[in-house]
């Protein structure tokens, strides 16, 4: 009988816990799905309208932007491109930084350690204007490769991937030997394999860290054409219910992302079997 | 380290390179000119700049608005903490306890981790608006709430905002953290002490104590750094700077002002504290744990 009550204690806990999560998230959902003048009139709604292809199929058209040269469908694109970048990048430098760190007897692998390590107590923000000065005199400025590179100057991917390779048995780097691999085919063949559950869920957090950037992107592009999907929250127009609409497409993503791959990442991130 | 390696050769500094270059390019060369920027004074017309050793530190120092960030960085960091920490572990131990629906509960709460801090301060601004903003209403009735113009309801507004998706994180790390633990630790525990709330605090929660100072570290990273994108949605610093954190104070004075010298100043001060922190983590908190 305790058994039974505190049970259903823990569940009336987390169904609360799941309605702070889910409630407003879909408010703005089922909003966006009626006329710009029910909302005026009546305020936020709990149930479904009927203006949903109306309304999101002209969000995604739209020529928005001060120029009119941009549509949301080009924003995504555009944060596609952005996410894919930075998560490409950052794990394939990071993979091989923290193999030349543990499978290495290098000279200086202190001072190494600390050049790559410490780089993660500065954030972005708050190197913005210099490096948003870099950008302007390599002339990266508007450009994809603007977008991606300085997000990708990140070594927390590198962390775990240390942390992984130092748990992999040592057996494994003599065994190789003994077949006669080289560095590079212990990497490539070994290696790699071995840390898929990683670079996966390094993926998916890079990916995601990488969509979610709003103050680089509002700085690095002037020209319409760059803009991503969550810097574009910043420049929107337009009638309530469309802005409603964007809203909720900017989320799909990394949310979709998340909850498809949530065991990979999980496993990845907390390293259990 | 590892027993057996390689030895040094040449071929380590073709893994390094790519690393090494994108930071010593995008970081470390920033970082210099951010030192640069800090001690010197750009003239009015931009044709160059002079060395003027502390004066804009001591520029900031004199400020009032400056001091009004950093109190509002600091009050926000430790509330941002203290709720999400204790709803997220409070939530990761009901879902540790359930025999059903474990892993639906995690998919149900673990989504808003994903979602963009604008993205999350956009939807609060719908729900914060003197329009049709259900909580500025409820709150309205409740003491007339208007963040325009209190300080203190400007505080709840971006609070809440910035709390809500940070409970994602928080529960998926305690949960983790609570998974970790040892089944026979707990079950020994369950013949020692019949009550369970005493035992959470004796056993369960001391063992839980590096997942909660890597979180402690993690949401006060979050508040100082990462709210910049819920502030320029919501308040934009309303009433009158009182809601503007170091970051977004450094970014306007540089972006708006163009005072690059100052915003310089302001960033190596907020290093500082990022070093701060971390060296008291790793020098007081990391010795005076338990791991298992």
């Amino acid at each position: 009988m305790t058994r039974f009550i505190t049970s259903s204690f823990s569940h009336l806990i987390l169904i609360i816990g799941i309605l702070i999560m889910v409630v407003p998230v879909w408010m703005i959902f089922a909003s966006s799905t009626h006329t710009s003048s029910m909302i005026n009139m009546n305020g936020l709604q709990m149930f479904l309208g009927d203006s949903f292809y109306e309304n999101y199929l002209r969000v995604l058209l739209y020529q928005g932007g001060f120029f009119k040269e941009i549509t949301a469908l080009k924003m995504f694109f555009n944060s596609f491109i952005m996410a894919s970048g930075v998560a490409i990048l950052s794990v394939v430098t990071s993979l091989m930084a923290a193999y030349a760190l543990v499978y290495y007897r290098i000279k200086h692998a202190t001072l190494l350690f600390w050049v790559i390590f410490i780089t993660i107590l500065v954030p972005l923000e708050l190197r913005i204007f210099p490096t948003y000065s870099v950008m302007a005199e390599l002339n990266l400025v508007n450009s994809y490769f603007g977008l991606i590179v300085p997000i990708s100057a990140s070594a927390i991917a590198t962390l775990f991937f240390r942390q992984f390779y130092k748990t992999v048995p040592d057996e494994l780097l003599e065994s190789a030997k003994l077949d006669g691999a080289n560095t590079w085919r212990f990497f490539v063949d070994f290696l790699i394999p071995l840390s898929k559950t990683m670079i996966v869920a390094m993926l998916i957090f890079m990916f995601v860290f990488g969509y979610n950037q709003y103050l680089w992107p509002l700085l690095v592009t002037t020209s319409e054409q760059y803009w991503t999907v969550v810097m574009g929250l910043k420049m929107m127009s337009g009638s309530i219910v469309h802005r409603f609409a964007f809203v909720m497409m900017s989320m799909v993503p990394p949310i979709l992302i998340i909850i498809v791959l949530q065991k990979h990442f999980i496993k990845g991130v907390f390293q259990d079997k | 380290m590892k027993k057996v390696q390689f030895k040094s050769s040449y071929s380590q500094y073709l893994f390094l390179a790519p690393q090494l270059g994108i930071l010593l390019i995008f970081l470390y060369w920033p970082i210099i000119q951010t030192f640069r920027d800090a001690f010197t004074m750009q003239d009015a017309f931009g044709f160059g700049a002079t060395f003027v050793w502390f004066d804009n530190f001591l520029f900031i120092f004199d400020d009032p608005a400056y001091f009004i960030a950093f109190k509002f960085t600091i009050i926000y960091s430790f509330v941002i903490t203290l709720i999400t920490g204790s709803i997220g572990l409070l939530l990761a131990v009901q879902a540790n306890n359930v025999m059903h629906g474990k892993s639906t509960y995690k998919t149900l709460l673990i989504w808003p981790y994903a979602i963009a801090p604008a993205v999350v301060g956009v939807m609060a601004n719908y729900f914060f608006s003197e329009r049709f903003g259900l909580l500025y209403h409820l709150f309205h009735e409740l003491w007339g709430f208007n963040w325009y113009e209190s300080v203190f309801d400007s505080y709840i507004y971006v609070i809440i905002a910035g709390s809500w998706k940070q409970i994602s994180a928080n529960f998926i790390f305690f949960l983790a953290g609570l998974q970790a633990i040892q089944k026979s630790v707990i079950e020994a525990s369950m013949i020692d002490c019949k009550n369970s709330f005493r035992r959470f605090w004796t056993i369960t929660f001391p063992l839980l104590m590096p997942t909660t100072f890597f979180l402690i570290i993690i949401n006060i990273t979050y508040a100082f750094f990462d709210t910049f994108g819920i502030i320029d949605t919501t308040t934009i610093g309303a009433p009158s700077g009182e809601t503007r954190t170091l970051v977004y104070k450094a970014y306007m004075d540089g972006f708006r002002g163009l005072d690059l010298g100052s915003a310089g100043a302001q960033s190596i001060m907020m290093m500082l504290i990022v070093l701060v922190i971390t060296i008291f983590q790793f020098r007081y908190i990391e010795g005076k744990i338990h791991y298992n």
